[in-house]
């Protein structure tokens, strides 16, 4: 039976500090468990899918000829032969497609932010950069082989891959630009023209050049994203295992191009070829964003 | 905030003009683009589409070897398609957002960096090397789980036994595993952004009241970051719909009609046409392959629109 007073008492001293119940322990401990574990099952494929390129890859990749000798006059069953027929073609095909989308990109960049800014039109464009990014590689593919090939005539060719892989860069070099001009501080724009100077030199000559290291890290990087697509060049140009420079007629090999091809060879000598190509293309991959990342830290932008 | 305008000035400068022009015309361009890739498609399927002799949408027929005689639908491109990338999402998200919390909310702060550098690191992987290690790698090791799942939940359809043997890896199942491999960095991504811009004040006022950190998470950062994930879960989407070297290398090898199972193989929109390379000699052909492609044009267009607008939706008004 309890009594009035030891009620009252209870009720007079609450502790100050509740336990948290075992329940709501475990739930939490629960929960930080498992978003560990989720990150650490993403990083389980990556470092499986470098482990399997490096075992299978190496072998190639540091032999003799590979970086010298292109596969031409190689049998099915041959090991030997080398890379760098496919690697001229990526690098070939990466250089058209830099050399048109960079341009483009940074003035369509430099028209969102220091023309279009807020009109009803530059929020059309924008909306149509987003949905140029999640475009289908395949689809890019399709629409220069119906516009450059069916409509304008032209053949399959290197040049055709590097106009698809512009269609997949652009949209990265437009965002990055995007970022990197909204950094860019105003003051700097308004001393210049408190100058005298024109809006478009302010713009050549202070704003893109303050800008200039960020928007060439981020074209670095997705240069590196848009030499692995595999999609376009399917559909876009023949595979050649000898060395080409014709960007604009005949067959054309490219790294990935040759990593699917050697793969219907199904031979020992073949799974030598493709693996080392495959390790070649994030060799490639991997300088290509270590420039980017050394670019951004030697031009670091600085704001304040 | 829009840069101070000098056009008002007297002096009339040719420059101003002719540099406005060219970036307003770069704008109008990337517009144009996207026009022009639905047009051009548009022009060039619908001479194949006149000439198809079955249902486009609902046929299972792909005969587009003979060019007087085509009959093409692309009912079973739409199964693959979007059963592997359900399964994808079924594996990818629940990670995907497991991780940016992780990386938001519990990483230690010097590592939170370094950590999503990491993740992002798997979108550098080029897809050709996923296809080819989805199918020789992950394939046989995925064997005895395809199997399991089988023969103890064949009951259930989309377990039951699809069109390739069970235990050859070469199944939607691999390749929904390999293509949630490819969209985690794009979920991951977007999540880590909105999760990581949850008001400080909401975080703390749960703490406050005496939340564990599993309840902060449940009761503030979560709901916060809710549209955003989805949204990004939707780019996701669109990315595995339109994935293709690796989808073709890991499903080609059968060429029957699908079960409805998750232990199918065949080709989804994308590796039909890849595959269909050697079929390109003539324009009816190609037509038929294109039809597919604008197919596939106008569903990411549809998803990777309504993603963003979600993505835009998302923690306004709260803060």
């Amino acid at each position: 039976m309890r009594t009035d007073t030891a009620d009252v008492e209870q009720l007079a001293t609450p502790p100050a500090f509740q336990r948290i119940g075992f329940a709501r322990k475990f739930k939490n401990n629960l929960a930080t468990t498992l978003f560990a574990a989720a990150f650490v099952v993403a990083v389980i494929p990556l470092l499986w899918v470098l482990w399997t390129l490096l075992e299978r890859g190496l072998r190639p990749v540091l032999s003799a000829n590979w970086w010298t000798h292109s596969f031409r006059g190689l049998l099915p069953n041959d090991f030997g032969g080398g890379i760098y027929h496919a690697l001229m073609g990526t690098l070939l095909q990466g250089l058209v497609c830099v050399v048109i989308s960079v341009p483009l990109g940074i003035m369509v960049g430099i028209y969102l932010i220091e023309y279009g800014r807020e009109s009803r039109f530059a929020r059309i464009a924008t909306f149509m950069v987003d949905i140029l990014s999640g475009l289908p590689s395949i689809v890019a593919g399709l629409f220069i082989y119906a516009l450059w090939i069916t409509t304008l005539g032209f053949t399959r060719s290197g040049f055709a891959v590097a106009l698809a892989l512009v269609l997949l860069m652009l949209p990265v070099v437009v965002r990055v630009t995007e970022t990197m001009l909204l950094i860019v501080p105003d003051e700097l724009r308004e001393a210049s023209y408190a100058l005298g100077v024109p809006k478009w030199k302010t713009i050549l000559r202070i704003v893109l050049p303050t800008a200039l290291s960020g928007i060439l890290t981020g074209v670095m990087l997705g240069l590196a994203r848009v030499l692995g697509e595999t999609a376009p060049l399917l559909i876009l140009v023949g595979y050649s295992n000898a060395i080409s420079f014709n960007l604009f007629d005949g067959e054309m090999a490219s790294l990935p191009l040759v990593i699917y091809m050697e793969r219907s060879t199904a031979t020992v000598a073949g799974d030598y070829r493709m693996w080392g190509a495959a390790l070649t293309l994030v060799l490639v991959i991997m300088l290509i964003n270590l420039v980017a990342s050394l670019l951004s830290k030697l031009f670091a932008i600085k704001t304040k | 905030m829009s840069a101070p305008d000098t056009s008002a000035g007297k002096t009339f400068r040719i420059g101003d003009r002719v540099f406005s022009s060219v970036a307003t015309a770069s704008g109008a361009f990337v517009v144009a683009l996207i026009a022009a890739i639905g047009i051009f498609l548009l022009i060039r399927a619908v001479p194949a589409l006149q000439v198809n002799q079955v249902n486009f949408l609902f046929s299972r027929a792909w005969n587009t070897a003979n060019p007087s005689d085509l009959s093409f639908g692309i009912i079973d491109l739409a199964w693959i398609t979007v059963a592997s990338s359900i399964v994808a999402l079924v594996i990818a998200m629940p990670i995907s957002c497991g991780i940016a919390l992780f990386l938001t909310q519990y990483a230690p702060r010097g590592l939170a960096r370094p950590f999503a550098y990491i993740v992002d690191l798997l979108a550098a992987v080029p897809s050709v090397i996923y296809g080819l290690w989805g199918y020789l790698v992950l394939g046989p090791v995925l064997k005895p789980v395809a199997v399991w799942l089988n023969q103890n939940l064949g009951w259930i359809p989309i377990f039951a036994d699809g069109n390739a043997p069970t235990n050859s890896g070469a199944n939607v199942f691999t390749a929904g595993i390999v293509l949630a491999v490819m969209i985690l960095p794009t979920i991951t991504g977007v999540s880590r952004e909105v999760f990581s811009r949850t008001p400080t004040i909401h975080i703390e006022g749960a703490l406050a009241l005496g939340a564990t950190q599993w309840e902060v998470v449940r009761t503030t950062v979560f709901p916060f970051g809710r549209n955003g994930f989805i949204g990004g879960s939707m780019l996701g989407l669109g990315r595995a719909l339109g994935e293709t070297v690796a989808l073709t290398i890991i499903l080609s090898m059968s060429t029957a009609p699908p079960n409805y199972s998750i232990f199918d193989a065949g080709a989804t929109f994308a590796s039909k046409i890849a595959l269909g390379s050697g079929e390109f000699n003539n324009n009816l052909q190609v037509g038929a392959y294109i039809s597919a492609g604008l197919v596939l044009f106008i569903i990411t267009f549809a998803v990777n629109a309504i993603a963003r607008w979600i993505e835009n939706t998302s923690g306004k008004g709260k803060a």
